[in-house]
């Protein structure tokens, strides 16, 4: 490898930092897949890998993925939470992959929620 | 596929010792089993600080801190947590004061009072991975210093910012550094000492395990500022993680051109070697170290001429402890009227302490200069287990003292912990209760004075050992009138007339128990009796049966079956069996054994 001058330094920071950011970056949105038992098993985990590849394609260090359990509403599975900076949350119902794809498409990067496959708005 | 959860695994030598590596093991099979190879990375961090704990491990994004981990426990984890995101409660950290289980690592006392500047990258990167070091601005600060600095320059932002040498001695580094520059020489040394030999301390193995870069940054630096090509970090051979991480560290720094010729196109030449000490405790001292590097026997030599002017291979060398290396890219990125802004008027910055022995949070800890010992020993360390009294601390190890509880607020910086008759030393902290015999502690450290005196010096070889002889016999029951006199006489002699600094401070740690706990050596000379009931010569091994709360502890721990007991019945301990391991002593809650 060629020796590095200052600016190359500078971007290894920069390109460092979005692989750390997890640890210390800012969050701007949250994304909560819920995965209790029944989630997994109306197919939670296929929603996972669509929102993980969608957002390896967004490139966006802001916004965090996280699991959590049954929200008691088995029924409505697989559930997803889009939580943005400053607005109510908004919990998804009987998502697909697609579903998953244009939720994050639409709503997280652009800010417009999905109404049809909305379960409610939390207040 | 993106990750979304970072696992930070602590793997310093303390965790590993406490699993942490079978945990990972452990972590990548679960995580494996549930698909979850690709969205979840497991990080093997440097020390994260709080080795009690150990193995410790905190998952972000969501800040949880969870402790005492075990293979066992990593199945239940993954599922739970990692899969269907329920944190495990059970493997939070529990408050010991108050039982509450705190989930975050930043609300947990330990880690809520400290301020980090030298640990600051511990336990949030992978110390193998240098473009982590680099995301948190790592190399910033030497780019800064090689290519818009001069040597002199470089000087005086370390003068300014009252950095002083952290292995213990407290010698302002700017001042180190510009006698060095203004040496004459075309060939000069920056040196890093990591010998670190003190009897429970751990503070710079733990930072070139979990940040050798930032050691090897602040090298580069005093390297430009003195006119130093050449850098050797002397380092024990008992350090192998540390060792491991260092070569990793500097491969990777000379693969990015970081340490090498022209460095980062500034025209500044740098490389570093590691050379390994055998952990002889006379090799810390400077002039041993150098001569061990040069292949000699590590003895020290009297001093001038100093390193400055004549060190390694007679030519202009300076030698830092890691520690103090480890603030300079700091110092030169923040500058130095920030590092100044933090700590007292004589002692500035931060110093890191391995707080050990009858306290709580056993841990590394780092704090600003001028915080009340209490704070360290109660607020972060959490006071003294087992309900236990607090008797005094010991700072500085084997050239060190100890403080008693009426010193106990005490500011911790150079000047002030020498009044009170101790050092602030490398960063040991020894946190002793009321089962401590201060005989027996001040014997255990001549003992270890004595074992690793080179031999060069009559008063230190032959003065250690008249201590050691002394101070045997006292702790033997066999204390004669006019012994603490001559371990005064003999500690003045050997202060004033030993070469080094290992002879010369060799006998602190009798001066100042002799100082505060006079009273504890004259029961063992004239009454033959151990008010802490730790010398086993001058102890009866009987119960006391009207004290005795019948509860058969002693009876459960002996190992040598030694005691006789049954409910609701005192315990009677069986002499001709008994080995005097003191086991019975140590656990009865009430005292009733002497």
């Amino acid at each position: 490898m060629a020796k590095l001058t200052i600016e190359d330094l500078k971007k290894i920071r920069e390109s460092a930092k979005k692989s750390t950011a997890l640890r210390e970056g800012e969050t701007n949105v949250k994304i909560t897949v819920h995965m209790g038992t029944c989630g997994i098993a109306a197919g939670a985990r296929e929603v996972m890998d669509a929102l993980l590849e969608e957002m390896a394609e967004a490139d966006r260090q802001d916004i965090r993925v996280v699991t959590s359990g049954c929200m008691g509403m088995c029924s409505s599975e697989p559930n997803v939470t889009v939580e943005m900076q400053g607005k109510e949350p908004v919990i998804y119902q009987h998502m697909d992959k697609n579903k998953m794809r244009q939720v994050f498409k639409r709503h997280v990067l652009k800010g417009e929620v999905q109404t049809g496959f909305a379960l409610a708005r939390v207040k | 596929m993106t990750v979304r959860m970072d696992l930070l695994l602590c793997s310093g030598t303390g965790c590993q010792a406490s699993g942490s590596l079978q945990v990972r093991d452990a972590l990548k099979r679960e995580l494996a089993r549930h698909k979850l190879e690709n969205e979840i990375r497991i990080i093997e961090t440097g020390c994260n600080g709080f080795c009690a704990q150990g193995p410790v491990m905190i998952v972000q994004p969501e800040d949880i801190f969870y402790q005492k981990l075990t293979e066992e426990d990593i199945p239940h984890l993954v599922e739970e947590h990692f899969l269907k995101g329920r944190p495990v409660k059970k493997l939070f950290y529990k408050e010991p004061a108050s039982a509450e289980t705190i989930p975050s690592m930043d609300d947990i006392p330990f880690y809520a009072k400290q301020k980090l500047i030298v640990l600051k990258n511990r336990g949030v990167i992978d110390p193998e991975n240098i473009d982590e070091y680099i995301a948190r601005d790592g190399y910033i600060g030497l780019g800064k210093a090689l290519l818009e600095m001069t040597p002199e320059q470089i000087i005086q932002e370390v003068k300014t910012s009252g950095l002083r040498g952290r292995g213990g001695a407290g010698f302002p580094t700017g001042l180190k550094w510009e006698f060095a520059h203004k040496a004459e020489g075309d060939v000069k040394y920056a040196l890093c000492n990591a010998d670190e030999g003190d009897p429970g301390a751990f503070m710079d193995r733990s930072v070139l395990e979990a940040d050798p870069h930032a050691v090897l940054e602040g090298m580069i630096i005093a390297g430009k500022a003195i006119g130093a090509h050449q850098g050797y970090i002397y380092c024990r051979a008992e350090y192998p993680l540390a060792i491991k991480r260092l070569n990793i560290a500097i491969a990777q720094a000379r693969e990015y051109g970081l340490l090498g010729k022209d460095i980062l196109g500034s025209g500044h030449d740098f490389d570093v070697e590691i050379y390994q000490g055998a952990g002889a405790f006379v090799c810390g001292e400077e002039t041993a170290l150098m001569h061990s590097i040069e292949g000699k026997r590590g003895m020290p030599r009297p001093r001038p001429p100093f390193p400055a002017q004549q060190g390694l291979w007679k030519k202009p060398t300076v030698l830092n402890n890691v520690e103090t290396y480890a603030n300079v890219a700091q110092i030169i990125q923040n500058g130095g009227a920030w590092y100044a802004g933090i700590g007292t008027e004589s002692s500035k910055g931060t110093k890191v302490f391995a707080l050990t022995g009858a306290v709580n949070n056993i841990g590394l800890v780092e704090v600003p200069m001028g915080i009340p010992l209490r704070e360290i020993i109660y607020d972060i360390g959490g006071g003294i287990p087992k309900k236990r009294k607090f008797k005094a601390v010991q700072l500085g190890g084997p050239s060190g003292g100890c403080v008693p509880e009426r010193h106990l607020d005490t500011p911790v910086d150079y000047e002030s912990i020498v009044k009170v008759g101790a050092i602030m030393g490398s960063g040991g902290m020894i946190v002793m209760n009321d089962q401590t015999c201060m005989v027996d502690m001040a014997r255990f450290f001549m003992d270890f004075i004595h074992d690793e005196s080179c031999g060069k010096c009559t008063p230190c070889r032959e003065g250690t050992l008249r201590m050691l002889q002394i101070l045997e016999r006292i702790t033997h029951g066999r204390g004669d009138d006019g012994d603490i006199e001559l371990l005064e006489e003999l500690s003045d002699m050997i202060k004033n007339s030993a070469l080094c600094g290992l002879g010369q401070t060799g006998p602190n740690p009798v001066l100042s128990t002799l100082q505060y706990f006079r009273d504890e050596y004259e029961a063992h000379i004239y009454e033959k009796r151990c008010p802490a009931k730790r010398c086993a010569a001058l102890l009866d091994f009987e119960v006391d049966v009207d004290q005795c709360i019948q509860c058969g502890i002693c009876f459960k721990k002996c190992p040598a079956g030694a005691i006789r007991w049954q409910k609701k019945e005192p315990a009677f301990i069986m002499k001709d069996q008994c080995i005097k391991c003191l086991s019975c002593i140590t656990n009865c809650p009430v005292d009733a054994i002497s």
